[in-house]
């Protein structure tokens, strides 16, 4: 193809976009947006799948049978979620098996949230509403990113993550409302999931490099600036009802811009974190290498199973 | 011994008797019968279905968008295979 | 209490399903596939949702302000009455789909039998989650062909496992003294009906899965009566530390 025959469909490519058409799997697209999509797409997926760790890590000591059914079937949709979006981007020409390589090898990247370690019960409370609060801000747009599949596996995901946050704002107002240990374990809890949760929303708007672009595609429709601000509005009130605080000093409400001021995020520490340095970075890794290394001979069995049926029934039907 | 990957199936799913099967997604299995149950625990699991049907991708024709010019424009100014194209006196009220 | 065998009987059958869940929540996220994975934590989730109607149930018949939680996480390690099969660890996954075949296929045919007592709240659950476990019985089964026949390593991996494990299957077939009076009141389940069959579909399947059925006539019994494996200590402790460590609290 020429460069002005290239120009041109990207040009075309352009307007479809803008013109809210989806994009599907065998449409001419260009490289570039395969690409972004691709690394965008797999890091969300992988952001579910390590996601799993740190909760997985309290579902064998939930306080309740009630509480124990509801990590199992949040973590399970974590696992559900990974899947949607690994199918979803297979449809760009890249096998899951690929993308786990370049999850287990360290290229990809996912959110830096989950270096985080669960400490606590009340951690559970934390991840649901702080966690999964900033997620769904992140998310709900989305769902009409110009890649259909991308937007179709996120509707989904968007429907049944409904209950994960109420799943965890409950955790929060029955410790807050609870003994004296209790209120302390969600305050703790709080102190520690905030600031990360902050930065889980992306670097500030002058130093996010892809914003532009995605914009363009529909895989971003606000700033990681606005979308920040969105979430402490939201969420401080929500601390309020409760009578827990958020730990930050310089969060006051502001007549006149109608948000909350909020205090100085330390980038430093996440810069650290998503290079490697954040508390779990070695553990979440060296539990999916090791689960996916320990389950290679139950993968390959299934397939020599498969392989030895499919030739028994060929050698009935001779 | 066989290094090869789950292949990937595509599944579509009834949900409830009096609809079609509808594409919900996709996901890897070795066998047909696998790939049956792992649909059941993914894609039914907040009770979306009656039934389901598993095909594996690699055995899907698709139509090539390069071709959506001959395949579906020519069908767009058809307009008498649509009712509205036929004049009726305004006393006939349902036909 | 009233009915203490009642109480008794019920505690015996909803404790495997509680022992199984615990062991196979182990597994969420660790899981080989994530198809896998998903799948696994189904069957917990099943497991966790049979526990909590027989222990809502039994809380019933104590009658003391005793809550299901509290039937499920406070009480001492000699008091629970699980068989000894269920507590078993996940050392591979072999081991994970022997424990719950040789369980699964006791499973569905014991709740068969429950379905027909004269407990009409007990022939409701087990009515329910019979369904469920039939499609466990499905799930461990073809996995069991699948890690038999498959590759060298697997086929002896499986082998390996249940090897190892049919020491605790005769087990399932024992009764309490509560299980006897259970049984003479037609609420329960006569077990030691159950055993030929059990041996014969479970040999079958085995014989499917190009695997041996073992030979050993040496049986490990106790769990029915609370004298565990060291295995279950180190569950308990992580089902019961939270209400351990924070006791008389809500979550």
């Amino acid at each position: 193809m020429s460069e002005d025959q290239i120009k041109n469909l990207e040009k075309e490519f352009e307007a479809r976009i803008a013109r809210d058409e989806k994009i599907e799997p065998k449409d001419w697209m260009p490289e570039k947006y395969r690409q972004t999509h691709i690394r965008q797409m797999s890091q969300h997926a992988h952001s579910e799948i390590i996601g799993m760790l740190p909760e997985g890590n309290w579902i064998t000591r939930a306080p309740s049978l009630r509480r124990k059914v509801a990590l199992l079937a949040k973590v399970q949709d974590e696992a559900g979620h990974g899947l949607y979006l690994y199918s979803a981007t297979e449809t760009l020409g890249i096998s899951r098996d690929q993308m786990y390589e370049q999850l287990h090898t360290g290229k990809a990247k996912y959110s830096s949230i989950f270096n985080y370690p669960t400490l606590t019960w009340a951690d559970m409370g934390a991840i649901g509403w702080l966690v999964d609060g900033a997620a769904i801000i992140n998310q709900v747009p989305l769902c009409n990113t110009s890649y259909g599949p991308y937007a179709r596996a996120m509707i989904r995901v968007c429907k049944e993550e409904s209950f994960h946050q109420r799943q965890g704002y409950e955790i929060m107002i029955k410790l807050a409302n609870g003994t004296p240990e209790q209120k302390e374990m969600a305050q703790d809890a709080l102190n520690r999931w905030w600031w990360p949760s902050l930065m889980m929303l992306g670097p500030t708007d002058d130093k996010s490099v892809h914003t532009a672009q995605s914009m363009k595609w529909k895989l971003k429709r606000k700033t990681n600036d606005e979308l920040r601000q969105q979430f402490i509005d939201q969420t401080v009130p929500q601390a309020d009802l409760i009578g827990l605080t958020v730990p930050d000093p310089d969060l006051k409400w502001n007549e006149e811009r109608g948000s909350y001021d909020f205090g100085e995020i330390d980038w430093d520490e996440f810069w650290q974190v998503v290079k490697g340095h954040g508390p779990m970075n070695k553990a979440r890794m060296k539990a999916r290498v090791g689960a996916w290394e320990r389950g290679q001979w139950v993968r390959d069995a299934a397939m020599a199973h498969a392989e030895k049926k499919e030739e028994r029934k060929q050698k009935q039907a001779v | 011994m066989s290094t090869k990957n789950w292949p990937l199936w595509e599944i579509f799913v009834r949900s409830k008797n009096g609809l079609e099967h509808r594409h919900c997604g996709s996901l890897h299995a070795s066998d047909a019968e696998m790939a049956l149950e792992n649909a059941r625990d993914v894609y039914t699991r907040r009770n979306e279905g009656v039934s389901i049907w598993v095909v594996e991708s690699k055995h899907i024709t698709a139509s090539n968008p390069e071709n959506n010019g001959e395949l579906f424009e020519p069908a767009q100014d058809k307009v008498y295979r649509h009712p509205t194209f036929y004049d009726l006196p305004d006393e006939v009220k349902h036909m | 209490m009233k009915n203490e065998n009642l109480y008794n009987y019920i505690l015996g059958i909803a404790d495997n399903s509680l022992i199984l869940g615990q062991r196979m929540g182990e597994l969420c996220g660790h899981g080989p596939t994530l198809e896998t994975d998903i799948a696994c934590t189904n069957i917990s989730l099943d497991l966790f949702g049979q526990v909590r109607s027989y222990f809502q149930y039994a809380a019933k018949i104590a009658g003391d302000g005793r809550t299901e939680d509290d039937i499920a996480m406070l009480r001492k390690e000699r008091e629970y009455k699980n068989v000894l099969l269920a507590e078993q660890p996940n050392t591979n996954f072999a081991y994970t789909i022997a424990r719950h075949f040789l369980f699964d296929v006791y499973h569905f045919s014991f709740l068969n039998e429950l379905q027909k007592s004269s407990d009409l709240t007990l022939s409701a659950i087990a009515n329910k989650c019979i369904k469920e476990v039939s499609y466990h019985e499905r799930f461990s089964s073809d996995w069991v062909k699948r890690l038999g026949d498959g590759t060298e390593e697997s086929n002896q991996k499986m082998q390996e496992a249940i090897n190892d494990l049919w020491t605790y299957t005769d087990e399932l077939f024992h009764q309490t003294e509560a299980d006897k009076v259970m049984v003479e009141d037609g609420v329960g389940v006569d077990v030691t009906k159950l055993k030929d069959n059990y041996y014969k579909s479970v040999g079958e399947l085995l014989n499917k899965a190009r695997l041996n059925t073992p030979e050993s006539k040496w049986f490990q019994k106790g769990g029915k009566i609370g004298i565990h494996t060291e295995h279950l200590g180190y569950l308990l402790a992580d089902l019961q530390y939270m209400q351990r460590t924070y006791p008389n609290m809500e979550w």
